[in-house]
């Protein structure tokens, strides 16, 4: 369903929106800025969930296993930091 | 179901994108952290009713294993780690990522090791392999460059034939995937050899790159791991997948470029070359004076008596955390009527921006931290210039020596100030190991000592005043 170019087309529109959505990004905001488009990577999880699903021998399910785990570590390691950081940015609310 | 995870998906992506558009505005970068997690969460719980996850009930228990022991683990990690070290566990969960896309590929292609006739149709296996190598080079080459900044591996290894190494490695990994692609053939032993080289020169890759320069092959491999994100997309008919992986592999690159032209380097260069042992003609030119150290309350006193301190902080402060001294140093002086401004470069720290995030933890108000551009002009109204553990960024010869390897790069001119204070733990040079004029100049005072401890040494200064 998703094949040829329609795909390429897909590919195409994400990549310039990407380019755009972060064009006029302050620099304060690089490292979080990083740290959150690495958790929107995070993802892969889904896709390694399915891929765990095609899965049929122990050897398939292994890998999977692992494959889901780390995604599972990028999406969730990947928010904390990001809103960690961001917290940083909050205006003034610790001083109480 | 299947329309609806679709619709999930779909929406998913979109937040997603809005989420990223959010991040790039200090007023809504909050929210729209929080928002991308909802879908995140939303999305993952939908696929639970996938119909690949559904037929295969046997795995669901391990699955859900799986999710809670890599959460957990991340979670923890996360948490715990100081927000110094918060680059290199960036790197981390994105070589996480990268070797999720990996295992994806994995997956599909033992599959089709098992059951050729399962074989998809060629673009798709060519996809797949380039989602591999992508992956598992992502994977391995952040793990180099979590050890590298964790300080586990101090120098930067460069085998003789370096580049033709890799590039041996590189091509042959190529060679392989395509083999396994065009033929759609898979030998489950060549696959782990496959698997094997990229990831081998996923740590070659990195190997021979400098400390300095990790934030922006983090930032690449961020790029990278969305690109093979979007790859496996491809392979799984997952358009969540191919959306918000190539949204990040764009953006990534971007950030890279803006990053490596921060610091006046060509990516290429960044990774083709490695500072330290440049042997450039900068070092040639003999420095004249000498460095002339200064005592905590001498120095306590010039900043006391000021009535403009700028304060340039640079990674020797992050080590040290001194984000907090420095924030009560700030305070003490403002008590006495003295103005006092940050002056941050772009890449000071180990990434753009992260400077900022440590002084915003100490509590500095936005308005006093400048950049670049912004601080250049006020450095030769400033009585006292106080560089704090920062070498590189504040070193003349980058205006004043075109056969400097660091010519041209944009540096904070703290040399222009009336004094300047130098805080710096040792003699050494920077990390680029180029000699910094800076230090030998005549109203240069050289305060040596751990960050922490030389600023709560000024404190004490002043207190006594």
């Amino acid at each position: 369903m998703i094949e040829g170019f329609t795909a390429l087309y897909i590919f195409m529109l994400s990549a310039f929106t990407g380019y755009e959505v972060i064009s006029r990004v302050p620099v304060i905001l690089h490292t979080p800025l990083m740290s959150g488009s690495n958790f929107i990577h995070g993802i892969v999880l889904v896709g390694a969930m399915v891929a765990m699903g095609h899965a049929e021998t122990g050897l398939e399910t292994m890998i999977g296993f692992v494959g889901v785990m780390l995604a599972a570590g990028n999406a969730v390691g990947g928010y904390v930091a990001t809103v960690r950081m961001l917290e940083m940015f909050q205006p003034k609310k610790k001083e109480g | 179901m299947e329309l609806l995870i679709e619709i999930v998906y779909f929406i998913s992506a979109a937040v997603f994108i809005i989420g990223l558009k959010q991040m790039s505005s200090p007023v809504t970068a909050r929210q729209g952290i929080v928002w991308a997690g909802i879908a995140m969460v939303i999305a993952s719980l939908f696929t639970f009713a996938d119909p690949a996850v559904l037929h295969n009930t046997g795995n669901l228990g391990w699955m859900v294993l799986a999710i809670v022991l890599g959460s957990t683990i991340a979670y923890v990690t996360a948490k715990r780690v100081a927000m110094t070290d918060m680059p290199q566990m960036i790197a981390v969960y994105n070589g996480m990522g990268g070797g999720a896309a990996a295992a994806i590929a994995a997956v599909e292609l033992v599959r089709v090791s098992r059951a050729p006739e399962t074989a998809p149709d060629t673009t798709i296996m060519v996809l797949a392999v380039l989602g591999a190598i992508i992956g598992a080079v992502s994977f391995s080459g952040s793990g180099i460059a979590f050890a590298k900044l964790q300080g586990l591996i101090n120098k930067t290894i460069r085998l003789p034939l370096h580049m033709v190494i890799n590039l041996g490695l590189f091509v042959a990994a190529l060679v392989i995937g395509g083999m396994m692609a065009f033929t759609g053939q898979v030998d489950p032993m060549l696959l782990l050899i496959f698997f094997i080289i990229t990831l081998v020169f996923g740590i070659m890759f990195t190997l021979p790159i400098g400390g300095a320069d990790m934030p922006v092959v983090i930032s690449l491999f961020n790029a990278l791991t969305g690109l093979a994100v979007a790859f496996e997309g491809f392979v799984l008919q997952n358009a969540a997948m191919i959306i918000a992986g190539t949204v990040v592999g764009s953006s990534g690159t971007l950030l890279t470029q803006l990053m490596a032209k921060a610091m006046n380097r060509p990516i290429s260069n960044v990774l083709f070359s490695s500072f330290g042992s440049a042997t450039g003609g900068g070092e040639d030119e003999s420095i004249e004076g000498s460095m002339k150290e200064v005592q905590a309350f001498d120095a306590a006193i010039m900043m006391a008596y000021a009535s403009k301190v700028i304060i340039v902080p640079g990674y020797g402060m992050a080590v040290a955390q001194a984000q907090h001294k420095l924030k009560e140093l700030e305070t003490l002086l403002e008590e006495r009527g003295v103005t006092v401004k940050y002056a941050i470069h772009p890449v000071a720290g180990r990434m753009p921006g992260h400077m900022n995030v440590l002084l915003a933890e100490a509590g500095v108000d936005y308005d006093k931290i400048l950049d670049l551009d912004e601080v250049n002009p006020e450095f030769p109204t400033a009585d006292v210039a106080l560089v704090i553990g920062a070498n590189d960024v504040v070193n003349p010869v980058a205006r004043t020596n075109p056969d400097s390897p660091i010519y041209g790069m944009p540096i904070l001119n703290a040399d222009k100030a009336q004094n300047t204070i130098v805080i710096k733990r040792g003699r050494g040079s920077g990390f680029s190991g180029i000699e910094n004029h800076l230090f030998y100049a005549d109203n240069t005072r050289m305060l040596y000592g751990d960050a922490q401890k030389a600023v709560a040494g000024l404190i004490a200064g002043i207190k006594q005043l």
